[in-house]
């Protein structure tokens, strides 16, 4: 199955590659050259892009695990942004990006084939080669050098810039495909998020784990206590529940980005990574907050993506007015919808 | 626990298709069934109901033809279930019948056994009880005393049960007893047994809940002859048994669903236009609900496909329960209604019934510390 070797493929690929001397270079500013090859030799990037438009032809379902592992090791390059922005130019008809890609959730204007405006929050706005953004009904593509950068960061020192265009001529071009809802890009971010969170979350339920099996107080590893074996299950329901939701998010969007799907599944996300990582942290007690544990690379992205595409209660808010919005007797068929009856492939 | 216990898992077209067919029924045997007895869902008791539905061959699904089932696969029964839950069907008489002692049977019966218990249960007319806590045995489920003494080819019981719902209105338990003393091994020497609950020597007293109903009993076995027939399965092999019947207890959509007519009168109570806090509350219920469905689903297909997945089920049902336990006290925090029994609105009273019956949610069927306790024996802890 194509989501197994995906699956296997990330894990060595990530796996090998990304340490925390990777990481640590990478939050001071320096872009993995190295890891990001890696990643396009085996066209990680292009995993979901159709076979037609360049890519590997997996079906975006497939796709998530892949975004599930770049979130679990902390891959610090744009891969889960790479995928949806090849994804989505495949659905549009457009050919793949070549190289690193980002994406924009705000828009800008396009006048006479031009594109002009202000980017902000653009994950690897600086380092990407091209942004994905909308801009009246079109889908734009745009070469980040383009454009003029101020540089912000998440408290994972991710890097989260604003590119301000002006009059800037877009890479490749095509309409917003008519099934796809406007807010699109904000809920393929809100997808891509949500995986990684699942990811994250799996990342610190093991590293908890090991280390309540291996630490010894009063006489006894510290996970033989009954206190800390029920903060570990909490740990792992939520990490249940971030991954299910995702991956339902994901199948539920084969063909464009499923609405109600998506904000149910970042809201389930977002609020299970904070949770997970208040418990990650309880169980580690002081070393894990310590610079030097590996802890928190991963807590502090849960921290930063859960309010990125749109925070738990932004996409709470969105599936509530939508269920009340059906009233008493469309709350079920409406959860329902949620969950596609069968995926479109594998 | 790996992730991928919970992979998506997709309905699949052949039991999809019972969807039709459960929602025909459901529009024609609802119609008059008010919210505050919806509310009831999967505790509501109507004979008439069961009967109607064992007709309309939506019991029993997954059993062979020859007992009158319709051989169909775990999501045909998911399907059946999750409709009948969300709209509060009064299904509780067959509800434990078709849930677990119908598959026990099947896996562990003899042929005489199927033959004389299945058919009826997929009738709806036979109803069945679970026979596990007794008043010194509750969460320690290994410390039953009720014991089985060989007698000729059969036994005699003796002991108590404590807590089987509906035992004063079904036809027979299934019940785990002792037939050996407790040995080293605290999980050895016990047994399932049919108990016909009419026989000589069998006491059922109802126990009223607190909101005075009377879901619930005690059961007194004095001296109850067991003929060879009544053993389940393997003699000392029970707990075992009992194990793999609670995946199927665990996993299913009452264990998040149960509560839905409380989301639909909420629903209808707030109105098309949320404010804020109410949109985020029942949202987050909304999408707390939509991972659930997804977890269940990827359980039902473990047990499709023939494996034991305890440990994901135990994780559907401690989300499930604190999910459902969250809803009253949401609802009240949403609007103004204050509970109301047997007078007010349709939301008002089904408010006051399901926060009196929130508590037993993470009682029944495993308490939250029991489930965590598995899930932490799964994780590597113990």
């Amino acid at each position: 199955m194509m989501k197994d070797m995906f699956e296997e493929t990330a894990e060595r690929v990530l796996g090998d590659l990304i340490t925390p001397e990777l990481i640590i270079a990478s939050e001071n500013g320096a872009w993995p050259e190295g890891l990001w090859h890696a990643v396009e030799e085996n066209g990680l990037g292009l995993a979901a892009a159709p076979e037609s438009s360049g890519g590997v032809g997996g079906s975006w379902h497939d796709a998530f695990v892949l975004i599930r592992a770049a979130g679990r090791h902390s891959a610090p390059v744009p891969l889960a942004e790479t995928i949806l922005v090849n994804w989505l130019l495949g659905l549009a008809g457009l050919d793949a990006a070549p190289g690193s890609a980002t994406l924009a959730a705000t828009g800008g204007d396009l006048a006479d084939g031009r594109f002009s405006g202000t980017l902000g929050d653009i994950p690897w706005g600086g380092q990407a080669g091209h942004v994905l953004a909308v801009a009246g009904g079109n889908l734009v593509l745009l070469s980040s050098a383009d454009g003029s950068r101020t540089g912000a960061f998440n408290a994972a020192r991710e890097p989260r810039d604003t590119l301000t265009f002006d009059s800037a001529s877009p890479v490749a071009l095509a309409p917003l495909p008519a099934s796809w809802p406007p807010e699109t890009l904000l809920l393929g971010g809100a997808m891509i998020r949500s995986a990684q969170i699942a990811g994250g979350l799996g990342r610190l339920l093991d590293t908890a784990i090991d280390y309540a099996n291996q630490r010894i107080q009063f006489g006894r590893a510290i996970g033989k206590f009954q206190a800390i074996q029920h903060q570990l299950a909490l740990l792992a329901e939520q990490t249940a529940l971030a991954s299910a939701a995702a991956e339902m998010a994901f199948a539920a969007s084969e063909t464009a980005p499923s609405p109600a799907a998506i904000a149910a599944a970042k809201a389930v996300a977002s609020e299970a990574a904070g949770q997970g990582a208040a418990i990650a942290h309880a169980v580690l007690g002081a070393i894990g907050f310590t610079y030097e544990h590996d802890l928190h690379f991963t807590t502090r992205r849960l921290w930063s993506w859960r309010s990125e595409f749109g925070s738990q209660s932004y996409w709470a808010q969105d599936v509530g007015r939508r269920l009340c919005r059906q009233g008493e007797s469309g709350v079920w068929p409406a959860i329902m919808a949620m969950t596609p009856a069968r995926a479109a492939k594998g | 626990m790996r992730l991928t216990d919970f992979a998506y898992a997709p309905i699949p077209a052949d039991a999809e298709v019972f969807r039709r067919e459960v929602r025909d029924f459901l529009s024609r045997e609802m119609r008059d069934i008010p919210p505050i007895q919806r509310a009831d869902s999967w505790m509501g008791y109507d004979a008439e109901f069961s009967r109607k539905l064992g007709a309309a061959g939506l019991i029993g699904i997954t059993m062979p033809k020859r007992f009158g089932g319709r051989e169909a696969g775990a999501f045909a029964r998911y399907v059946i279930s999750e409709e009948l839950l969300a709209a509060g069907a009064p299904v509780s008489a067959h509800w434990i019948a078709d849930r677990q002692s119908a598959p026990l049977l099947l896996h562990f019966g003899t042929p005489a056994q199927q033959e004389r218990y299945i058919p009826g249960i997929v009738r709806g007319e036979t109803y069945f009880g679970i026979g596990m806590s007794e008043p010194n045995a509750g969460s320690d489920l290994a410390s039953i005393g009720s014991r089985a003494v060989r007698n000729g080819d059969g036994w005699v019981l003796n002991g108590r049960k404590i807590w089987t719902t509906n035992a004063h209105r079904s036809h027979y338990m299934i019940a785990l007893v002792r037939t050996e003393a407790q040995a080293d091994d605290r999980h050895g020497g016990m047994s399932q047994f049919i108990i016909d609950l009419q026989a000589p020597g069998v006491t059922v007293r109802p126990i009223r809940d607190l909101t005075g109903a009377e879901h619930f009993n005690e059961i007194f076995f004095d001296d109850v002859a067991l003929d060879p027939e009544a053993l389940v399965g393997t003699e000392g092999k029970g707990w075992a048994q009992v194990m793999a019947e609670l995946a199927f207890e665990r996993s299913g959509p009452e264990r998040f669903l149960s509560s839905m007519t409380l989301l639909h009168t909420l629903v209808e109570e707030i109105g098309a236009e949320p404010d804020s806090l109410q949109a985020f509350q029942i949202g987050r219920i909304g999408a707390r609900l939509m991972a659930l469905r997804a977890m269940s689903l990827s359980v039902t297909a473990q047990l499709d496909q023939g494996e034991d997945p305890a440990w994901a089920a135990s994780c559907v049902k401690d989300i499930g329960t604190a999910l459902e336990q969250e809803m009253p006290e949401i609802a009240q925090l949403l609007s103004a209604s204050e509970p109301r029994v047997d007078s007010g609105s349709d939301h008002q009273q089904v408010l006051a019934y399901l926060t009196q019956l929130a508590p037993c949610f993470s009682l029944r069927g495993g308490t939250r510390e029991i489930l965590r306790g598995i899930l932490a024996r799964g994780l590597g802890l113990r």
